[in-house]
Protein backbone atom coordinates (compact mmCIF):
# COMPACT_ATOMS: atom_id res chain seq x y z
CA UNK A 1 0.00 0.00 0.00
CA UNK A 2 2.73 2.52 0.87
CA UNK A 3 4.61 1.50 -1.95
CA UNK A 4 1.81 1.95 -4.42
CA UNK A 5 1.19 5.59 -2.73
CA UNK A 6 5.00 6.38 -3.21
CA UNK A 7 4.66 5.06 -6.72
CA UNK A 8 1.66 7.86 -7.00
CA UNK A 9 3.07 10.73 -5.76
CA UNK A 10 6.05 10.31 -7.81
CA UNK A 11 4.57 9.59 -10.68
CA UNK A 12 2.52 12.87 -10.11
CA UNK A 13 5.44 14.87 -9.19
CA UNK A 14 7.25 13.73 -12.54
CA UNK A 15 3.82 14.53 -14.39
CA UNK A 16 4.02 17.72 -13.22
CA UNK A 17 7.37 18.26 -15.01
CA UNK A 18 6.02 16.90 -17.63
CA UNK A 19 3.41 19.21 -17.55
CA UNK A 20 5.58 22.54 -17.18
CA UNK A 21 7.38 21.41 -20.31
CA UNK A 22 4.37 20.01 -22.57
CA UNK A 23 1.48 23.22 -21.39
CA UNK A 24 3.92 25.38 -23.39
CA UNK A 25 4.88 22.96 -26.41
CA UNK A 26 1.07 22.77 -26.99
CA UNK A 27 -0.11 26.35 -26.61
CA UNK A 28 2.73 26.97 -28.75
CA UNK A 29 1.93 24.04 -31.93
CA UNK A 30 -2.03 24.91 -30.74
CA UNK A 31 -1.62 28.57 -31.76
CA UNK A 32 1.22 28.55 -34.34
CA UNK A 33 1.12 25.26 -36.05
CA UNK A 34 5.16 25.11 -34.58
CA UNK A 35 6.57 22.04 -33.04
CA UNK A 36 9.40 23.28 -30.87
CA UNK A 37 12.45 21.83 -30.30
CA UNK A 38 14.06 24.31 -28.64
CA UNK A 39 11.87 24.33 -26.01
CA UNK A 40 14.15 21.55 -23.81
CA UNK A 41 16.55 24.78 -24.21
CA UNK A 42 14.45 26.81 -22.61
CA UNK A 43 14.10 24.41 -19.85
CA UNK A 44 17.85 23.64 -19.70
CA UNK A 45 19.02 27.80 -19.10
CA UNK A 46 16.23 27.85 -16.54
CA UNK A 47 17.83 24.93 -14.50
CA UNK A 48 21.80 26.09 -14.73
CA UNK A 49 21.12 29.87 -14.38
CA UNK A 50 18.72 28.83 -11.48
CA UNK A 51 21.34 26.52 -9.95
CA UNK A 52 23.94 29.19 -10.26
CA UNK A 53 21.70 31.90 -8.95
CA UNK A 54 20.69 29.19 -5.94
CA UNK A 55 24.52 28.35 -5.41
CA UNK A 56 25.86 32.08 -5.25
CA UNK A 57 22.40 32.92 -2.52
CA UNK A 58 23.36 29.64 -0.70
CA UNK A 59 22.20 26.25 -1.96
CA UNK A 60 20.47 25.16 1.17
CA UNK A 61 18.38 28.42 1.68
CA UNK A 62 14.96 28.90 0.73
CA UNK A 63 15.81 31.93 -0.14
CA UNK A 64 18.03 30.50 -1.99
CA UNK A 65 15.71 28.02 -3.96
CA UNK A 66 13.13 31.01 -4.36
CA UNK A 67 15.22 33.32 -5.85
CA UNK A 68 16.16 29.84 -8.79
CA UNK A 69 12.51 29.17 -9.29
CA UNK A 70 12.17 33.12 -10.01
CA UNK A 71 15.29 33.22 -12.38
CA UNK A 72 15.13 30.02 -13.78
CA UNK A 73 11.51 31.43 -14.55
CA UNK A 74 12.92 34.91 -16.36
CA UNK A 75 15.40 33.20 -18.09
CA UNK A 76 13.30 30.51 -19.56
CA UNK A 77 10.66 33.22 -20.49
CA UNK A 78 13.15 35.44 -21.95
CA UNK A 79 14.95 32.73 -23.93
CA UNK A 80 11.78 31.89 -25.33
CA UNK A 81 10.40 35.49 -26.32
CA UNK A 82 14.03 36.26 -28.17
CA UNK A 83 13.77 32.87 -30.01
CA UNK A 84 10.08 33.87 -31.68
CA UNK A 85 11.15 37.38 -31.73
CA UNK A 86 14.35 37.02 -33.73
CA UNK A 87 14.15 33.15 -35.30
CA UNK A 88 10.61 31.98 -35.28
CA UNK A 89 8.90 36.06 -36.29
CA UNK A 90 10.86 36.53 -39.76
CA UNK A 91 9.87 32.85 -40.70
CA UNK A 92 6.04 33.71 -40.49
CA UNK A 93 4.15 30.97 -42.03
CA UNK A 94 6.57 28.88 -43.02
CA UNK A 95 5.96 25.96 -40.26
CA UNK A 96 9.21 23.79 -42.19
CA UNK A 97 11.48 26.22 -41.82
CA UNK A 98 10.20 27.33 -38.39
CA UNK A 99 10.53 24.15 -37.11
CA UNK A 100 14.26 23.54 -38.69
CA UNK A 101 15.51 26.14 -37.00
CA UNK A 102 14.39 25.40 -33.31
CA UNK A 103 16.01 22.31 -33.82
CA UNK A 104 19.34 24.09 -35.25
CA UNK A 105 18.41 26.50 -32.05
CA UNK A 106 18.57 23.64 -29.60
CA UNK A 107 21.71 21.74 -31.00
CA UNK A 108 23.49 25.13 -31.08
CA UNK A 109 22.13 25.80 -27.37
CA UNK A 110 23.05 22.12 -26.12
CA UNK A 111 26.72 22.72 -27.77
CA UNK A 112 27.25 26.27 -25.96
CA UNK A 113 25.52 24.61 -22.71
CA UNK A 114 28.38 21.97 -22.29
CA UNK A 115 31.10 24.64 -23.63
CA UNK A 116 30.51 26.44 -20.42
CA UNK A 117 29.42 24.05 -17.69
CA UNK A 118 30.53 20.70 -19.12
CA UNK A 119 29.51 17.74 -20.35
CA UNK A 120 29.00 16.08 -16.64
CA UNK A 121 26.07 16.25 -14.70
CA UNK A 122 26.11 18.73 -11.55
CA UNK A 123 24.88 17.55 -8.66
CA UNK A 124 22.80 19.59 -6.91
CA UNK A 125 20.78 20.38 -3.41
CA UNK A 126 18.08 22.62 -2.01
CA UNK A 127 17.05 23.33 1.62
CA UNK A 128 17.21 20.24 3.94
CA UNK A 129 13.83 20.23 4.12
CA UNK A 130 14.03 19.19 0.25
CA UNK A 131 16.18 16.41 0.57
CA UNK A 132 13.87 15.24 3.61
CA UNK A 133 10.91 12.66 3.09
CA UNK A 134 7.47 13.18 5.05
CA UNK A 135 5.39 10.09 6.47
CA UNK A 136 2.02 9.62 4.35
CA UNK A 137 0.02 6.97 5.68
CA UNK A 138 3.25 4.65 5.73
CA UNK A 139 4.82 5.96 2.42
CA UNK A 140 7.93 8.16 2.72
CA UNK A 141 7.37 10.78 0.15
CA UNK A 142 10.31 13.08 -0.78
CA UNK A 143 9.47 16.82 -0.08
CA UNK A 144 10.78 18.34 -3.03
CA UNK A 145 7.55 16.41 -4.88
CA UNK A 146 4.80 18.64 -2.65
CA UNK A 147 6.89 21.77 -3.94
CA UNK A 148 6.60 20.40 -7.48
CA UNK A 149 3.17 19.59 -7.50
CA UNK A 150 2.17 22.75 -5.86
CA UNK A 151 4.30 24.62 -8.63
CA UNK A 152 2.80 22.86 -11.22
CA UNK A 153 -0.77 23.39 -10.00
CA UNK A 154 0.12 26.99 -9.36
CA UNK A 155 0.71 27.48 -13.18
CA UNK A 156 -2.23 25.47 -14.33
CA UNK A 157 -4.41 27.37 -12.38
CA UNK A 158 -2.69 30.63 -13.48
CA UNK A 159 -2.72 29.47 -17.54
CA UNK A 160 -6.43 28.25 -17.29
CA UNK A 161 -7.40 32.10 -15.57
CA UNK A 162 -5.48 33.66 -17.84
CA UNK A 163 -6.80 32.05 -20.99
CA UNK A 164 -10.03 32.42 -19.62
CA UNK A 165 -10.64 35.67 -18.30
CA UNK A 166 -8.10 38.05 -20.04
CA UNK A 167 -9.06 39.72 -24.12
CA UNK A 168 -5.09 37.94 -24.65
CA UNK A 169 -6.70 34.53 -23.67
CA UNK A 170 -9.32 34.61 -25.71
CA UNK A 171 -6.83 35.87 -28.80
CA UNK A 172 -5.04 32.57 -27.77
CA UNK A 173 -8.17 30.29 -27.93
CA UNK A 174 -9.99 31.61 -30.50
CA UNK A 175 -6.50 31.43 -32.60
CA UNK A 176 -6.00 27.75 -31.50
CA UNK A 177 -9.08 27.06 -33.36
CA UNK A 178 -8.37 29.55 -36.36
CA UNK A 179 -5.56 31.54 -36.75
CA UNK A 180 -6.85 33.00 -40.10
CA UNK A 181 -10.28 34.40 -38.67
CA UNK A 182 -8.56 35.89 -36.05
CA UNK A 183 -6.77 38.24 -38.39
CA UNK A 184 -9.91 38.57 -39.72
CA UNK A 185 -11.63 40.31 -36.97
CA UNK A 186 -8.98 43.13 -37.16
CA UNK A 187 -6.38 41.16 -34.79
CA UNK A 188 -2.60 41.26 -34.69
CA UNK A 189 -2.41 37.62 -33.67
CA UNK A 190 1.73 37.99 -33.92
CA UNK A 191 1.89 39.44 -30.38
CA UNK A 192 -0.14 36.32 -29.13
CA UNK A 193 2.48 34.14 -31.08
CA UNK A 194 5.60 36.06 -28.97
CA UNK A 195 3.08 36.00 -25.87
CA UNK A 196 2.77 32.12 -26.00
CA UNK A 197 6.10 31.55 -26.59
CA UNK A 198 6.83 33.94 -23.24
CA UNK A 199 4.75 32.04 -21.25
CA UNK A 200 5.76 28.60 -22.36
CA UNK A 201 9.39 29.36 -21.61
CA UNK A 202 8.53 30.62 -18.27
CA UNK A 203 6.80 27.30 -17.34
CA UNK A 204 9.62 25.71 -19.23
CA UNK A 205 12.24 27.47 -17.47
CA UNK A 206 10.51 26.61 -13.87
CA UNK A 207 10.10 23.12 -15.01
CA UNK A 208 13.96 23.28 -15.57
CA UNK A 209 14.44 24.23 -11.92
CA UNK A 210 12.16 21.89 -10.18
CA UNK A 211 13.68 18.80 -13.09
CA UNK A 212 17.03 19.22 -11.53
CA UNK A 213 15.68 18.56 -7.67
CA UNK A 214 13.67 15.78 -8.88
CA UNK A 215 16.69 14.13 -10.29
CA UNK A 216 19.32 15.72 -8.23
CA UNK A 217 21.47 16.83 -11.02
CA UNK A 218 21.66 19.59 -13.86
CA UNK A 219 23.02 18.62 -17.00
CA UNK A 220 23.13 20.06 -20.95
CA UNK A 221 20.96 16.92 -21.58
CA UNK A 222 18.08 17.72 -19.19
CA UNK A 223 15.89 19.43 -21.66
CA UNK A 224 16.33 17.06 -24.18
CA UNK A 225 15.41 13.95 -22.08
CA UNK A 226 12.23 15.68 -20.76
CA UNK A 227 11.17 17.08 -24.30
CA UNK A 228 11.16 13.71 -25.75
CA UNK A 229 8.32 13.05 -23.11
CA UNK A 230 6.73 16.08 -23.29
CA UNK A 231 5.88 15.79 -26.81
CA UNK A 232 4.83 12.52 -26.54
CA UNK A 233 2.71 13.94 -23.56
CA UNK A 234 1.72 16.82 -25.89
CA UNK A 235 0.21 14.38 -28.33
CA UNK A 236 -1.76 12.10 -26.12
CA UNK A 237 -3.30 15.18 -24.83
CA UNK A 238 -4.30 16.53 -27.74
CA UNK A 239 -1.75 19.50 -29.44
CA UNK A 240 -3.01 22.80 -28.51
CA UNK A 241 -5.37 21.36 -25.18
CA UNK A 242 -4.09 22.67 -21.97
CA UNK A 243 -6.46 20.34 -19.98
CA UNK A 244 -4.89 17.92 -22.20
CA UNK A 245 -1.35 18.52 -21.24
CA UNK A 246 -2.49 18.29 -17.54
CA UNK A 247 -4.43 15.56 -17.98
CA UNK A 248 -1.95 13.18 -20.04
CA UNK A 249 1.22 14.59 -17.84
CA UNK A 250 -0.19 12.91 -15.20
CA UNK A 251 -1.25 9.53 -16.63
CA UNK A 252 2.08 9.48 -18.33
CA UNK A 253 4.12 9.86 -15.73
CA UNK A 254 2.36 8.02 -12.67
CA UNK A 255 1.99 4.84 -15.40
CA UNK A 256 5.56 5.33 -15.85
CA UNK A 257 6.55 5.21 -12.86
CA UNK A 258 4.67 2.52 -11.95
CA UNK A 259 6.09 -0.30 -15.25
CA UNK A 260 9.36 1.45 -14.14
CA UNK A 261 9.32 -0.05 -10.60
CA UNK A 262 7.26 -3.60 -11.19
CA UNK A 263 8.65 -4.64 -14.39
CA UNK A 264 11.28 -1.91 -15.61
CA UNK A 265 9.61 -0.67 -18.85
CA UNK A 266 8.32 2.58 -17.73
CA UNK A 267 9.49 4.48 -21.25
CA UNK A 268 8.55 1.24 -23.49
CA UNK A 269 4.95 1.46 -21.54
CA UNK A 270 4.89 5.18 -22.36
CA UNK A 271 5.09 4.53 -26.19
CA UNK A 272 2.70 2.19 -26.48
CA UNK A 273 0.19 4.57 -24.53
CA UNK A 274 1.14 6.93 -27.16
CA UNK A 275 0.63 4.27 -29.93
CA UNK A 276 -2.86 3.02 -28.26
CA UNK A 277 -3.67 7.10 -28.69
CA UNK A 278 -2.78 7.66 -31.61
CA UNK A 279 -4.86 4.53 -33.28
CA UNK A 280 -7.84 5.17 -31.54
CA UNK A 281 -7.84 9.00 -30.91
CA UNK A 282 -5.69 10.67 -33.81
CA UNK A 283 -6.51 14.43 -32.22
CA UNK A 284 -5.84 13.17 -28.82
CA UNK A 285 -7.36 12.89 -25.21
CA UNK A 286 -8.83 16.43 -25.65
CA UNK A 287 -7.43 17.27 -28.95
CA UNK A 288 -10.31 19.40 -31.59
CA UNK A 289 -10.11 19.06 -34.70
CA UNK A 290 -8.00 21.66 -35.30
CA UNK A 291 -9.32 23.91 -38.16
CA UNK A 292 -6.64 24.35 -41.20
CA UNK A 293 -5.56 27.63 -41.46
CA UNK B 1 -34.72 42.03 -71.31
CA UNK B 2 -34.50 45.77 -70.65
CA UNK B 3 -30.42 45.66 -69.10
CA UNK B 4 -27.86 46.37 -71.75
CA UNK B 5 -25.59 43.35 -72.07
CA UNK B 6 -22.21 44.88 -71.34
CA UNK B 7 -20.77 41.30 -71.97
CA UNK B 8 -17.04 43.05 -71.94
CA UNK B 9 -14.88 43.07 -69.41
CA UNK B 10 -16.13 46.73 -67.70
CA UNK B 11 -13.69 48.42 -65.06
CA UNK B 12 -16.12 51.21 -64.55
CA UNK B 13 -18.12 51.36 -61.59
CA UNK B 14 -21.03 49.50 -61.15
CA UNK B 15 -22.72 51.92 -59.23
CA UNK B 16 -24.49 54.20 -61.12
CA UNK B 17 -25.16 56.82 -58.28
CA UNK B 18 -22.38 58.95 -58.93
CA UNK B 19 -20.25 58.89 -55.99
CA UNK B 20 -16.60 57.58 -55.39
CA UNK B 21 -16.99 53.41 -54.88
CA UNK B 22 -15.68 52.54 -51.68
CA UNK B 23 -13.79 49.64 -53.08
CA UNK B 24 -11.88 49.43 -55.87
CA UNK B 25 -10.54 46.42 -57.18
CA UNK B 26 -7.85 46.66 -60.43
CA UNK B 27 -6.49 44.00 -61.98
CA UNK B 28 -5.79 41.43 -58.71
CA UNK B 29 -4.63 38.02 -59.10
CA UNK B 30 -4.16 36.06 -56.45
CA UNK B 31 -2.98 32.16 -55.76
CA UNK B 32 -3.44 29.29 -53.08
CA UNK B 33 -0.25 27.13 -53.11
CA UNK B 34 1.08 28.53 -56.63
CA UNK B 35 -2.20 28.12 -58.45
CA UNK B 36 -4.02 30.77 -59.63
CA UNK B 37 -7.38 31.33 -58.35
CA UNK B 38 -8.09 34.85 -59.08
CA UNK B 39 -7.11 35.79 -62.84
CA UNK B 40 -7.13 39.72 -63.46
CA UNK B 41 -10.08 40.87 -61.39
CA UNK B 42 -11.35 44.34 -62.05
CA UNK B 43 -14.99 46.01 -60.35
CA UNK B 44 -15.64 48.73 -57.78
CA UNK B 45 -18.26 48.55 -55.13
CA UNK B 46 -20.62 51.34 -54.87
CA UNK B 47 -20.43 53.07 -51.69
CA UNK B 48 -23.91 52.49 -50.95
CA UNK B 49 -26.48 49.68 -51.08
CA UNK B 50 -25.55 45.62 -51.77
CA UNK B 51 -23.51 44.77 -54.61
CA UNK B 52 -23.76 41.04 -55.76
CA UNK B 53 -20.78 39.07 -56.62
CA UNK B 54 -22.44 36.19 -58.79
CA UNK B 55 -20.92 33.54 -61.10
CA UNK B 56 -20.57 29.50 -60.86
CA UNK B 57 -19.32 27.69 -58.16
CA UNK B 58 -15.78 27.81 -58.53
CA UNK B 59 -15.18 31.34 -60.25
CA UNK B 60 -13.39 32.71 -57.57
CA UNK B 61 -15.37 34.58 -55.83
CA UNK B 62 -14.14 33.36 -52.75
CA UNK B 63 -11.08 33.60 -53.56
CA UNK B 64 -11.57 37.47 -54.99
CA UNK B 65 -13.18 38.07 -51.35
CA UNK B 66 -10.16 36.37 -49.38
CA UNK B 67 -7.45 38.84 -52.07
CA UNK B 68 -8.86 41.48 -51.44
CA UNK B 69 -8.59 40.71 -47.31
CA UNK B 70 -4.90 39.57 -47.82
CA UNK B 71 -6.14 36.50 -46.82
CA UNK B 72 -5.11 34.32 -49.65
CA UNK B 73 -1.87 35.33 -51.53
CA UNK B 74 -1.83 38.10 -54.19
CA UNK B 75 0.21 38.15 -57.04
CA UNK B 76 -0.61 41.37 -58.47
CA UNK B 77 -3.28 44.23 -58.42
CA UNK B 78 -4.56 47.05 -56.35
CA UNK B 79 -7.36 47.32 -53.80
CA UNK B 80 -8.24 50.51 -52.87
CA UNK B 81 -10.78 51.66 -49.88
CA UNK B 82 -11.87 55.13 -50.47
CA UNK B 83 -8.69 55.65 -52.84
CA UNK B 84 -6.32 54.65 -50.52
CA UNK B 85 -4.48 51.57 -51.43
CA UNK B 86 -4.91 48.52 -48.86
CA UNK B 87 -3.66 45.65 -50.98
CA UNK B 88 0.00 46.00 -49.53
CA UNK B 89 -1.30 45.92 -45.70
CA UNK B 90 -1.92 42.49 -43.43
CA UNK B 91 -5.22 41.65 -43.00
CA UNK B 92 -5.60 42.35 -39.43
CA UNK B 93 -4.55 46.08 -40.77
CA UNK B 94 -6.35 45.83 -43.85
CA UNK B 95 -9.78 45.14 -41.27
CA UNK B 96 -8.77 47.64 -39.09
CA UNK B 97 -9.03 50.60 -41.95
CA UNK B 98 -12.66 49.33 -41.80
CA UNK B 99 -13.47 46.25 -44.03
CA UNK B 100 -15.68 43.74 -42.15
CA UNK B 101 -15.79 40.24 -42.58
CA UNK B 102 -18.54 37.10 -42.93
CA UNK B 103 -16.86 34.27 -44.18
CA UNK B 104 -18.50 31.88 -46.19
CA UNK B 105 -19.06 28.57 -43.94
CA UNK B 106 -19.34 31.46 -40.82
CA UNK B 107 -15.74 30.18 -39.09
CA UNK B 108 -17.76 31.14 -35.34
CA UNK B 109 -14.87 30.22 -32.88
CA UNK B 110 -16.69 26.86 -31.63
CA UNK B 111 -14.92 26.56 -28.02
CA UNK B 112 -15.62 30.26 -27.19
CA UNK B 113 -19.07 31.43 -25.72
CA UNK B 114 -21.20 33.48 -28.24
CA UNK B 115 -20.43 36.52 -25.84
CA UNK B 116 -16.52 35.98 -26.47
CA UNK B 117 -17.23 35.51 -29.93
CA UNK B 118 -18.53 38.94 -30.57
CA UNK B 119 -16.41 40.45 -27.77
CA UNK B 120 -13.34 39.63 -29.40
CA UNK B 121 -14.89 41.23 -32.73
CA UNK B 122 -15.15 44.92 -30.72
CA UNK B 123 -12.09 46.85 -31.76
CA UNK B 124 -14.13 50.51 -31.86
CA UNK B 125 -13.80 52.42 -28.38
CA UNK B 126 -17.59 52.39 -28.84
CA UNK B 127 -18.67 49.05 -30.89
CA UNK B 128 -22.63 49.08 -31.36
CA UNK B 129 -23.84 46.22 -28.98
CA UNK B 130 -27.40 48.04 -28.68
CA UNK B 131 -27.40 47.58 -32.91
CA UNK B 132 -26.21 44.44 -32.76
CA UNK B 133 -28.43 43.12 -29.93
CA UNK B 134 -31.55 44.65 -31.23
CA UNK B 135 -30.89 42.77 -34.70
CA UNK B 136 -30.53 39.56 -33.13
CA UNK B 137 -32.18 39.32 -30.10
CA UNK B 138 -31.52 35.36 -29.80
CA UNK B 139 -28.03 36.02 -29.28
CA UNK B 140 -28.30 37.91 -26.08
CA UNK B 141 -30.21 35.00 -24.63
CA UNK B 142 -27.61 32.31 -25.85
CA UNK B 143 -24.52 34.88 -24.81
CA UNK B 144 -22.98 32.21 -21.79
CA UNK B 145 -23.47 29.11 -24.97
CA UNK B 146 -20.48 27.56 -27.02
CA UNK B 147 -20.63 28.67 -30.86
CA UNK B 148 -20.17 25.44 -31.44
CA UNK B 149 -23.29 23.91 -30.28
CA UNK B 150 -25.32 26.90 -32.11
CA UNK B 151 -27.80 26.36 -34.71
CA UNK B 152 -26.10 26.68 -38.42
CA UNK B 153 -28.82 29.70 -38.70
CA UNK B 154 -27.49 31.09 -35.27
CA UNK B 155 -23.72 30.36 -35.80
CA UNK B 156 -24.49 32.76 -39.08
CA UNK B 157 -26.04 35.75 -36.72
CA UNK B 158 -23.02 35.59 -34.82
CA UNK B 159 -20.51 35.37 -37.69
CA UNK B 160 -22.98 38.63 -39.20
CA UNK B 161 -23.14 40.57 -35.36
CA UNK B 162 -18.87 39.96 -35.62
CA UNK B 163 -19.11 42.20 -38.67
CA UNK B 164 -21.59 44.53 -37.62
CA UNK B 165 -20.08 45.28 -33.96
CA UNK B 166 -17.95 47.59 -35.23
CA UNK B 167 -18.37 50.75 -37.54
CA UNK B 168 -16.77 49.76 -41.26
CA UNK B 169 -16.51 51.30 -44.21
CA UNK B 170 -17.87 48.09 -46.30
CA UNK B 171 -18.72 44.66 -45.74
CA UNK B 172 -17.36 41.45 -47.83
CA UNK B 173 -20.41 39.10 -46.83
CA UNK B 174 -19.73 35.08 -48.22
CA UNK B 175 -22.60 33.24 -49.10
CA UNK B 176 -24.48 34.01 -45.73
CA UNK B 177 -27.44 31.94 -46.80
CA UNK B 178 -25.50 28.64 -48.27
CA UNK B 179 -26.59 25.32 -46.31
CA UNK B 180 -29.63 27.62 -44.35
CA UNK B 181 -33.09 26.47 -43.71
CA UNK B 182 -35.45 28.47 -45.58
CA UNK B 183 -36.76 30.60 -42.58
CA UNK B 184 -33.17 31.50 -41.54
CA UNK B 185 -32.52 32.40 -45.03
CA UNK B 186 -35.05 35.18 -44.74
CA UNK B 187 -34.14 36.02 -41.28
CA UNK B 188 -30.41 36.66 -42.53
CA UNK B 189 -31.75 38.64 -46.19
CA UNK B 190 -33.60 41.18 -43.64
CA UNK B 191 -30.52 41.31 -41.18
CA UNK B 192 -28.73 42.42 -44.23
CA UNK B 193 -30.82 44.63 -45.75
CA UNK B 194 -31.38 45.93 -42.98
CA UNK B 195 -27.08 46.26 -42.25
CA UNK B 196 -27.07 48.06 -45.61
CA UNK B 197 -28.65 51.25 -44.64
CA UNK B 198 -25.87 51.65 -42.78
CA UNK B 199 -22.97 50.43 -44.82
CA UNK B 200 -22.18 49.11 -48.11
CA UNK B 201 -22.07 45.61 -48.43
CA UNK B 202 -20.69 42.72 -51.24
CA UNK B 203 -22.32 40.15 -50.94
CA UNK B 204 -21.44 36.92 -52.48
CA UNK B 205 -24.73 34.79 -52.83
CA UNK B 206 -26.26 31.41 -54.92
CA UNK B 207 -29.38 31.71 -54.00
CA UNK B 208 -31.54 34.34 -56.64
CA UNK B 209 -34.13 34.74 -54.60
CA UNK B 210 -31.59 36.52 -51.93
CA UNK B 211 -30.28 38.76 -54.60
CA UNK B 212 -33.14 39.93 -55.94
CA UNK B 213 -34.16 40.75 -52.65
CA UNK B 214 -31.28 42.41 -51.76
CA UNK B 215 -28.68 43.32 -54.51
CA UNK B 216 -28.88 47.20 -56.32
CA UNK B 217 -25.67 46.30 -58.63
CA UNK B 218 -24.09 42.95 -60.03
CA UNK B 219 -20.56 41.56 -60.75
CA UNK B 220 -20.63 38.76 -62.82
CA UNK B 221 -16.97 36.24 -62.41
CA UNK B 222 -16.35 33.54 -64.61
CA UNK B 223 -13.23 32.02 -65.19
CA UNK B 224 -11.57 34.08 -62.91
CA UNK B 225 -12.68 37.25 -64.68
CA UNK B 226 -15.14 39.74 -64.49
CA UNK B 227 -17.45 39.21 -67.54
CA UNK B 228 -20.11 41.52 -66.81
CA UNK B 229 -21.60 44.46 -63.91
CA UNK B 230 -24.57 46.02 -64.10
CA UNK B 231 -26.23 48.91 -61.88
CA UNK B 232 -29.21 46.38 -61.81
CA UNK B 233 -29.15 43.19 -60.45
CA UNK B 234 -32.60 42.58 -61.04
CA UNK B 235 -32.39 42.94 -64.81
CA UNK B 236 -29.58 40.77 -65.06
CA UNK B 237 -31.84 37.95 -63.04
CA UNK B 238 -34.70 38.68 -65.91
CA UNK B 239 -32.25 37.92 -68.62
CA UNK B 240 -32.55 34.55 -68.65
CA UNK B 241 -29.95 34.39 -72.02
CA UNK B 242 -27.32 36.35 -69.31
CA UNK B 243 -27.92 34.42 -66.74
CA UNK B 244 -27.77 30.67 -68.58
CA UNK B 245 -24.56 31.84 -69.72
CA UNK B 246 -22.81 33.25 -66.60
CA UNK B 247 -24.56 31.31 -63.58
CA UNK B 248 -25.47 28.14 -65.53
CA UNK B 249 -28.89 28.17 -64.08
CA UNK B 250 -32.40 29.04 -64.59
CA UNK B 251 -33.52 32.13 -62.67
CA UNK B 252 -36.26 30.45 -61.06
CA UNK B 253 -39.68 31.84 -59.73
CA UNK B 254 -39.39 35.05 -58.52
CA UNK B 255 -39.32 35.06 -54.74
CA UNK B 256 -42.54 35.06 -52.41
CA UNK B 257 -42.42 36.79 -48.88
CA UNK B 258 -38.75 36.51 -48.67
Amino acid sequence: MSTILLLLVTGIGLGAVYFLVASGLSLIYGLMGVLNFAHGAFLTLGALIGWETARIMGADSWGGFALSLLVGCLVGALLAALTEFVLIRPLYERHIEQVLVTVGLNLAAIALFEGIWGTDPVFIQGPTWMGMTTDVLGAQIPNHLFITILVAGLVLAGMVLFLKRTRYGMIIRAGVENRSMVTALGIDVRRAFTLVFTIGGAAAGLGGVLASHYFGYVSPLLGGSLLIFAFIVTVIGGLGSLAGAAVASVLVGVLQQFANYYWSIGDFVVVILLAVVLLTRPSGLMGRKVATA
Amino acid sequence: MSTTPQTTPAPAAAGGTGTAPVLTVSHLKASINGQQVVEDVTFSVPSIGITALLGRNGVGKTSSIKAILGLIHRDAGTVELEGRPIHTLPTHRIVQRGVGYVPEDREVFAGLSVAENLRLSERDDHPRRELVESLFPDLVKRAQQAAGSLSGGQQQMVSLARALMNDNRVLLVDEPTKGLAPKIVGEVADALEEAAKTVPILLVEQNLAVVRQLAAGAIVLSDGHVVHTTDSATSFLDDDTLVTRHLGVGTGPAPKGA
